[in-house]
């Protein structure tokens, strides 16, 4: 299958799952490593977002919080028109490893059907065109 | 996750492989829906190779026709197929490696 749905990295991490906890979850931890400005409504249902300088802006929904081992947030697909409903769910869970932590990310969620992907208006301007086609050939023939 | 999401996205890389096509598209993108006449008035294409290309474009759901005046068939660009593409692009295009490598890097300068 060539079309990835889900996106998985995961990374050792040589601080304890506290201090990763914080970077992930924290206007300042976030402004410091991921964008350059964050705010954050740390529960469930909470708004978050960051900028960037160049006037990138993303908005994001905490979708869970579960200290100090499991963040997750919902975002817009990047690319997709600022109307589309699809969203992306990114999650990171921490595990103490040694001394350190062993961080997991996964964004899942890039192979949504959009909303009129199967839709009839779709099916049938597929069927309809035979017709159409042979109309513009005839059309094309005459000219 | 539904095949037919993959099917969607090769279309539309097939289309776009195609520089014709790329400039019909184009054409349709930047000025609205068009009759093949329109399309073979604005663009160095044929005729024939424009209606050869509408009718590829329209099989992969990449344009619609629609009646026009005079009972002249008129194609209009559809968007599903494109965002279908850009999602695959956007999976392709998300950077985690970078923000977690500047996430190792704030955290090692935090402890020094």
């Amino acid at each position: 299958m060539g079309f990835p749905d889900r996106i998985e990295r995961i990374v050792e991490i040589t601080h304890p799952p506290a201090k990763v906890w914080a970077a992930l979850t924290t206007a300042e931890g976030l402004a410091s490593w991921f964008g350059n400005q964050a705010t954050i409504d740390l529960r469930p249902g909470g708004a978050a977002n960051m900028t960037w300088t160049g006037g990138h802006n993303v908005d994001m929904r905490v979708e869970r919080v579960e200290e100090p081992t499991v963040f997750g947030f919902t975002w817009h697909i990047y690319g997709l028109p600022e109307d589309d409903p699809r969203r992306t769910y990114v999650e990171f869970t921490l595990e103490p490893a040694g001394a350190g932590t062993r961080l997991t990310v996964v964004e899942s969620g890039f192979a949504q059907a959009p909303e009129d992907a199967y839709s009839t208006a779709y099916d049938g301007n597929i069927k309809g065109w035979a017709s159409e086609l042979a109309e513009l050939i005839a059309y094309l023939d005459a000219a | 996750m539904p095949p037919d999401l993959e099917a969607i996205a090769e279309q539309v890389f097939v289309a776009l492989a195609d520089p014709s096509r790329r400039a019909i598209l184009a054409a349709l993108a930047s000025g609205g829906p068009a009759t093949a006449t329109d399309l073979a008035d604005r663009l160095p294409i044929t005729r024939q190779a424009i209606a050869k290309h509408l009718a590829v474009l329209a099989e992969a759901g990449l344009v619609t026709a629609e009646p026009g005046e005079r009972r002249r068939v008129r194609f209009r660009l559809r968007s599903a197929p494109m965002q279908v593409a850009q999602q695959f692009l956007a999976a392709l295009a998300r950077d985690w490696d970078g923000p977690l490598d500047a996430l190792q890097d704030l955290l090692d300068r935090g402890e020094s």
